[in-house]
Protein backbone atom coordinates (compact mmCIF):
# COMPACT_ATOMS: atom_id res chain seq x y z
CA UNK A 1 0.00 0.00 0.00
CA UNK A 2 1.13 3.52 -0.70
CA UNK A 3 -0.96 5.24 1.94
CA UNK A 4 1.08 7.59 4.08
CA UNK A 5 1.81 6.46 7.61
CA UNK A 6 -0.25 9.11 9.34
CA UNK A 7 -3.45 8.55 7.41
CA UNK A 8 -3.06 4.81 7.72
CA UNK A 9 -2.93 5.29 11.47
CA UNK A 10 -6.02 7.47 11.43
CA UNK A 11 -7.91 4.75 9.67
CA UNK A 12 -7.56 2.74 12.82
CA UNK A 13 -8.54 5.33 15.38
CA UNK A 14 -11.47 7.16 13.79
CA UNK A 15 -15.12 6.35 14.38
CA UNK A 16 -15.08 3.64 11.77
CA UNK A 17 -12.08 1.89 13.22
CA UNK A 18 -14.34 -0.81 14.55
CA UNK A 19 -13.90 -3.07 17.51
CA UNK A 20 -10.73 -3.34 19.53
CA UNK A 21 -11.68 -6.05 21.97
CA UNK A 22 -14.25 -8.74 21.54
CA UNK A 23 -17.05 -7.63 23.89
CA UNK A 24 -17.03 -4.21 22.30
CA UNK A 25 -16.93 -5.77 18.86
CA UNK A 26 -20.30 -7.30 19.53
CA UNK A 27 -21.76 -3.96 20.59
CA UNK A 28 -19.89 -2.04 17.88
CA UNK A 29 -18.01 -0.05 20.44
CA UNK A 30 -20.92 0.92 22.64
CA UNK A 31 -20.62 0.58 26.39
CA UNK A 32 -24.19 1.54 27.36
CA UNK A 33 -27.60 0.42 26.16
CA UNK A 34 -29.74 2.89 24.21
CA UNK A 35 -32.58 2.27 26.61
CA UNK A 36 -33.10 0.54 29.96
CA UNK A 37 -30.82 -0.35 32.86
CA UNK A 38 -31.19 -4.14 32.90
CA UNK A 39 -30.60 -5.44 36.38
CA UNK A 40 -28.93 -8.86 36.54
CA UNK A 41 -32.30 -10.38 37.42
CA UNK A 42 -34.47 -8.33 35.10
CA UNK A 43 -36.53 -10.92 33.26
CA UNK A 44 -36.61 -10.88 29.50
CA UNK A 45 -38.93 -12.57 27.05
CA UNK A 46 -39.01 -12.30 23.27
CA UNK A 47 -42.09 -10.70 21.76
CA UNK A 48 -41.77 -12.72 18.56
CA UNK A 49 -41.07 -16.34 17.79
CA UNK A 50 -38.44 -15.43 15.25
CA UNK A 51 -36.61 -12.38 13.94
CA UNK A 52 -35.22 -12.08 10.47
CA UNK A 53 -31.80 -10.46 10.19
CA UNK A 54 -32.09 -6.73 9.61
CA UNK A 55 -29.79 -3.75 9.60
CA UNK A 56 -28.41 -3.10 13.06
CA UNK A 57 -29.02 -6.59 14.37
CA UNK A 58 -26.10 -8.98 14.69
CA UNK A 59 -26.06 -12.72 15.29
CA UNK A 60 -25.91 -12.10 19.05
CA UNK A 61 -29.16 -10.13 18.92
CA UNK A 62 -30.81 -13.02 17.12
CA UNK A 63 -29.34 -15.47 19.62
CA UNK A 64 -30.90 -13.50 22.48
CA UNK A 65 -34.31 -13.56 20.79
CA UNK A 66 -33.93 -17.31 20.33
CA UNK A 67 -32.89 -17.82 23.95
CA UNK A 68 -35.70 -15.63 25.28
CA UNK A 69 -38.46 -17.75 23.80
CA UNK A 70 -38.30 -18.98 27.38
CA UNK A 71 -38.14 -16.31 30.07
CA UNK A 72 -34.54 -15.61 31.06
CA UNK A 73 -32.82 -13.20 33.40
CA UNK A 74 -30.13 -10.87 32.10
CA UNK A 75 -27.57 -12.92 34.04
CA UNK A 76 -28.75 -16.15 32.41
CA UNK A 77 -28.58 -14.64 28.93
CA UNK A 78 -25.00 -13.52 29.62
CA UNK A 79 -24.04 -16.95 30.94
CA UNK A 80 -25.60 -18.87 28.06
CA UNK A 81 -24.12 -16.65 25.35
CA UNK A 82 -20.78 -16.48 27.22
CA UNK A 83 -20.61 -12.70 26.93
CA UNK A 84 -20.03 -10.12 29.68
CA UNK A 85 -23.15 -8.68 31.28
CA UNK A 86 -22.30 -5.18 30.04
CA UNK A 87 -22.34 -6.44 26.46
CA UNK A 88 -25.67 -8.17 26.94
CA UNK A 89 -27.17 -4.95 28.35
CA UNK A 90 -26.25 -3.05 25.20
CA UNK A 91 -27.72 -5.75 22.96
CA UNK A 92 -30.91 -5.88 25.06
CA UNK A 93 -31.23 -2.11 24.77
CA UNK A 94 -31.21 -2.48 20.98
CA UNK A 95 -33.85 -5.19 21.14
CA UNK A 96 -36.04 -3.28 23.61
CA UNK A 97 -35.86 -0.17 21.40
CA UNK A 98 -37.17 -2.29 18.51
CA UNK A 99 -39.87 -3.82 20.69
CA UNK A 100 -38.41 -7.28 20.11
CA UNK A 101 -38.17 -8.12 23.81
CA UNK A 102 -40.25 -7.40 26.85
CA UNK A 103 -38.43 -6.68 30.09
CA UNK A 104 -39.61 -6.88 33.66
CA UNK A 105 -37.45 -5.25 36.28
CA UNK A 106 -37.14 -6.96 39.66
CA UNK A 107 -39.29 -6.11 42.62
CA UNK A 108 -37.57 -4.19 45.40
CA UNK A 109 -38.14 -5.35 48.96
CA UNK A 110 -39.30 -1.89 49.98
CA UNK A 111 -41.88 -1.93 47.21
CA UNK A 112 -43.53 -5.15 48.34
CA UNK A 113 -47.09 -4.52 49.49
CA UNK A 114 -47.15 -7.32 52.05
CA UNK A 115 -45.42 -10.52 53.14
CA UNK A 116 -46.91 -12.71 50.44
CA UNK A 117 -43.68 -12.99 48.43
CA UNK A 118 -41.70 -13.98 51.53
CA UNK A 119 -44.30 -16.57 52.42
CA UNK A 120 -44.40 -17.88 48.88
CA UNK A 121 -40.61 -18.27 48.81
CA UNK A 122 -40.54 -19.99 52.21
CA UNK A 123 -43.28 -22.42 51.18
CA UNK A 124 -41.67 -22.95 47.80
CA UNK A 125 -38.28 -23.73 49.33
CA UNK A 126 -39.80 -26.18 51.81
CA UNK A 127 -41.58 -27.94 48.95
CA UNK A 128 -38.39 -28.38 46.89
CA UNK B 1 -36.48 3.24 34.44
CA UNK B 2 -38.95 3.34 31.61
CA UNK B 3 -38.59 0.76 28.90
CA UNK B 4 -41.07 2.52 26.65
CA UNK B 5 -41.88 -0.01 24.01
CA UNK B 6 -41.43 -3.12 26.07
CA UNK B 7 -44.93 -3.27 27.54
CA UNK B 8 -46.74 -6.41 26.67
CA UNK B 9 -50.13 -6.00 25.03
CA UNK B 10 -53.07 -5.88 27.41
CA UNK B 11 -54.36 -9.28 28.35
CA UNK B 12 -51.05 -11.09 27.89
CA UNK B 13 -49.56 -13.13 30.72
CA UNK B 14 -47.38 -10.93 32.91
CA UNK B 15 -43.75 -11.87 33.40
CA UNK B 16 -42.90 -13.43 36.75
CA UNK B 17 -41.39 -11.49 39.61
CA UNK B 18 -37.69 -12.13 40.16
CA UNK B 19 -36.02 -11.79 43.53
CA UNK B 20 -32.46 -12.48 44.60
CA UNK B 21 -30.54 -13.70 47.57
CA UNK B 22 -26.79 -13.27 47.88
CA UNK B 23 -24.40 -15.91 49.17
CA UNK B 24 -21.28 -14.24 50.54
CA UNK B 25 -18.21 -15.22 52.52
CA UNK B 26 -14.50 -15.75 52.14
CA UNK B 27 -12.71 -17.51 49.33
CA UNK B 28 -13.29 -21.26 49.27
CA UNK B 29 -15.97 -21.23 51.97
CA UNK B 30 -18.52 -23.00 49.78
CA UNK B 31 -20.57 -20.24 48.17
CA UNK B 32 -20.87 -21.88 44.76
CA UNK B 33 -21.38 -25.25 46.44
CA UNK B 34 -24.40 -23.89 48.29
CA UNK B 35 -25.79 -22.23 45.16
CA UNK B 36 -25.44 -25.54 43.33
CA UNK B 37 -26.99 -27.55 46.15
CA UNK B 38 -30.34 -25.78 45.94
CA UNK B 39 -30.40 -24.55 42.35
CA UNK B 40 -32.52 -26.33 39.75
CA UNK B 41 -29.58 -26.38 37.33
CA UNK B 42 -25.85 -26.48 37.87
CA UNK B 43 -24.52 -23.03 38.78
CA UNK B 44 -24.09 -20.66 35.85
CA UNK B 45 -21.30 -18.15 35.60
CA UNK B 46 -21.63 -14.58 34.44
CA UNK B 47 -18.88 -12.05 34.04
CA UNK B 48 -18.43 -8.32 34.22
CA UNK B 49 -15.49 -6.89 32.34
CA UNK B 50 -14.06 -3.81 33.98
CA UNK B 51 -11.39 -1.40 32.93
CA UNK B 52 -9.17 0.38 35.42
CA UNK B 53 -10.82 3.67 34.53
CA UNK B 54 -14.11 2.28 35.76
CA UNK B 55 -17.37 1.16 34.32
CA UNK B 56 -19.68 3.08 32.04
CA UNK B 57 -16.95 4.91 30.16
CA UNK B 58 -18.02 5.43 26.60
CA UNK B 59 -14.73 6.58 25.16
CA UNK B 60 -12.91 3.43 24.23
CA UNK B 61 -9.98 5.02 22.43
CA UNK B 62 -6.75 3.67 23.82
CA UNK B 63 -8.59 0.77 25.37
CA UNK B 64 -5.75 -1.50 24.43
CA UNK B 65 -3.58 0.18 27.04
CA UNK B 66 -6.01 -0.28 29.92
CA UNK B 67 -5.96 -3.13 32.34
CA UNK B 68 -9.17 -5.07 32.15
CA UNK B 69 -10.38 -7.19 35.00
CA UNK B 70 -13.00 -9.85 34.76
CA UNK B 71 -15.17 -10.37 37.81
CA UNK B 72 -17.02 -13.66 37.74
CA UNK B 73 -20.22 -14.39 39.61
CA UNK B 74 -21.75 -17.82 40.00
CA UNK B 75 -25.48 -18.00 40.31
CA UNK B 76 -28.40 -20.38 40.30
CA UNK B 77 -32.13 -20.30 39.88
CA UNK B 78 -35.08 -21.73 41.78
CA UNK B 79 -38.47 -21.43 40.12
CA UNK B 80 -40.84 -21.02 43.05
CA UNK B 81 -43.98 -20.76 40.93
CA UNK B 82 -45.17 -19.52 37.55
CA UNK B 83 -45.01 -15.97 38.80
CA UNK B 84 -42.02 -16.06 41.16
CA UNK B 85 -38.38 -16.87 40.43
CA UNK B 86 -35.59 -16.81 43.02
CA UNK B 87 -31.98 -16.23 41.98
CA UNK B 88 -29.02 -17.00 44.20
CA UNK B 89 -25.81 -15.11 43.52
CA UNK B 90 -22.44 -15.98 44.95
CA UNK B 91 -20.60 -12.72 45.56
CA UNK B 92 -17.15 -12.28 44.05
CA UNK B 93 -14.62 -13.42 46.62
CA UNK B 94 -12.25 -10.51 46.20
CA UNK B 95 -13.29 -7.72 48.51
CA UNK B 96 -11.89 -5.06 46.22
CA UNK B 97 -14.80 -5.49 43.84
CA UNK B 98 -17.18 -3.61 46.11
CA UNK B 99 -18.90 -1.89 43.21
CA UNK B 100 -19.93 -5.29 41.89
CA UNK B 101 -21.28 -6.07 45.34
CA UNK B 102 -23.26 -2.83 45.25
CA UNK B 103 -24.91 -3.89 42.04
CA UNK B 104 -25.63 -7.35 43.40
CA UNK B 105 -26.93 -6.09 46.73
CA UNK B 106 -29.26 -3.57 45.12
CA UNK B 107 -32.73 -5.01 45.56
CA UNK B 108 -31.48 -8.20 47.21
CA UNK B 109 -34.04 -9.59 49.62
CA UNK B 110 -31.29 -10.85 51.94
CA UNK B 111 -27.91 -12.51 52.19
CA UNK B 112 -26.34 -15.66 53.54
CA UNK B 113 -22.87 -15.13 54.99
CA UNK B 114 -21.05 -18.44 54.91
CA UNK B 115 -18.40 -18.86 57.58
CA UNK B 116 -15.61 -21.35 58.12
CA UNK B 117 -14.62 -21.56 61.79
CA UNK B 118 -11.00 -22.19 60.81
CA UNK B 119 -10.90 -18.81 59.07
CA UNK B 120 -13.64 -16.87 60.78
CA UNK B 121 -12.12 -13.48 59.95
CA UNK B 122 -12.70 -14.13 56.24
CA UNK B 123 -16.39 -13.36 56.64
CA UNK B 124 -15.90 -10.07 58.53
CA UNK B 125 -15.95 -7.92 55.37
CA UNK B 126 -19.23 -9.51 54.24
CA UNK B 127 -20.85 -8.95 57.64
CA UNK B 128 -19.65 -5.34 57.76
CA UNK B 129 -20.95 -4.79 54.27
CA UNK B 130 -24.47 -6.10 54.89
CA UNK B 131 -24.70 -4.41 58.31
CA UNK B 132 -23.72 -1.14 56.67
CA UNK B 133 -26.28 -1.49 53.91
CA UNK B 134 -29.05 -2.74 56.16
CA UNK B 135 -29.43 -5.92 54.10
CA UNK B 136 -30.96 -8.68 56.26
CA UNK B 137 -28.51 -11.57 56.62
CA UNK B 138 -27.92 -14.82 58.44
CA UNK B 139 -24.57 -16.42 59.25
CA UNK B 140 -24.32 -20.05 58.21
CA UNK B 141 -21.33 -21.92 59.58
CA UNK B 142 -20.31 -24.44 56.96
CA UNK B 143 -19.23 -27.55 58.80
CA UNK B 144 -16.02 -28.66 57.15
CA UNK B 145 -14.64 -32.04 58.07
CA UNK B 146 -11.77 -31.70 60.47
CA UNK B 147 -12.82 -28.24 61.62
CA UNK B 148 -13.26 -27.86 65.35
CA UNK B 149 -16.88 -27.55 66.30
CA UNK B 150 -17.83 -24.35 68.06
CA UNK B 151 -21.09 -23.58 69.77
CA UNK B 152 -23.25 -21.14 67.88
CA UNK B 153 -23.17 -18.61 70.70
CA UNK B 154 -19.36 -18.72 70.55
CA UNK B 155 -19.51 -17.88 66.84
CA UNK B 156 -22.04 -15.14 67.53
CA UNK B 157 -19.76 -13.61 70.15
CA UNK B 158 -16.64 -13.98 68.01
CA UNK B 159 -18.37 -12.20 65.13
CA UNK B 160 -19.77 -9.53 67.45
CA UNK B 161 -23.17 -9.97 65.84
CA UNK B 162 -26.37 -8.21 66.73
CA UNK B 163 -28.32 -10.74 68.86
CA UNK B 164 -31.13 -10.68 66.29
CA UNK B 165 -28.94 -12.10 63.52
CA UNK B 166 -29.57 -15.83 63.15
CA UNK B 167 -26.51 -18.08 63.27
CA UNK B 168 -26.84 -21.68 62.21
CA UNK B 169 -24.75 -24.67 61.23
CA UNK B 170 -25.00 -26.04 57.75
CA UNK B 171 -23.48 -28.38 55.22
CA UNK B 172 -23.38 -26.38 51.99
CA UNK B 173 -23.15 -29.61 49.95
CA UNK B 174 -26.51 -30.81 51.23
CA UNK B 175 -29.69 -29.62 49.60
CA UNK B 176 -31.83 -29.95 52.73
CA UNK B 177 -29.31 -28.12 54.87
CA UNK B 178 -28.91 -25.29 52.35
CA UNK B 179 -32.69 -25.03 51.98
CA UNK B 180 -32.99 -24.63 55.74
CA UNK B 181 -30.46 -21.78 55.63
CA UNK B 182 -32.49 -20.01 52.95
CA UNK B 183 -35.76 -20.52 54.83
CA UNK B 184 -34.16 -19.08 57.98
CA UNK B 185 -32.96 -16.11 55.96
CA UNK B 186 -36.38 -15.49 54.43
CA UNK B 187 -38.05 -15.65 57.86
CA UNK B 188 -35.45 -13.25 59.25
CA UNK B 189 -35.85 -10.89 56.27
CA UNK B 190 -39.61 -10.90 56.72
CA UNK B 191 -39.31 -10.09 60.44
CA UNK B 192 -36.77 -7.36 59.71
CA UNK B 193 -39.09 -5.80 57.17
CA UNK B 194 -42.06 -5.88 59.54
CA UNK B 195 -39.99 -4.34 62.33
CA UNK B 196 -38.84 -1.55 60.02
CA UNK B 197 -42.36 -0.85 58.88
CA UNK B 198 -43.56 -0.68 62.45
CA UNK B 199 -40.71 1.67 63.35
CA UNK B 200 -41.48 3.86 60.37
CA UNK B 201 -45.17 3.93 61.29
CA UNK B 202 -44.60 5.11 64.87
CA UNK B 203 -42.07 7.80 63.98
Amino acid sequence: MTVQGESAEHQWVDDHAGPVVRPYAVTRGRARPVTGTFDLISLVTATRADVTPEVGLGPEHLAIVGLCQRIQSVAEIAAHLDLPVGTIRVLLGDLAARNLVQVREPQTTAGLPDNSIFEAVINGLRAL
Amino acid sequence: MDYGHSDRPAGATPLPTAIKILVAGGFGVGKTTMVGAVSETRPLRTEEVLTETGVGIDDLSGVEGKTTTTVAMDFGRITISDDLVLYLFGTPGQDRFWFVWDELALGAIGAVVLADTRRLADCFPSIDYFEGRGTPFVVAVNCFEGARKYRLDEVQTALNLDPGVPVLLCDARQRESSKEVLVTLMEHAMKTREARRRAAGTD
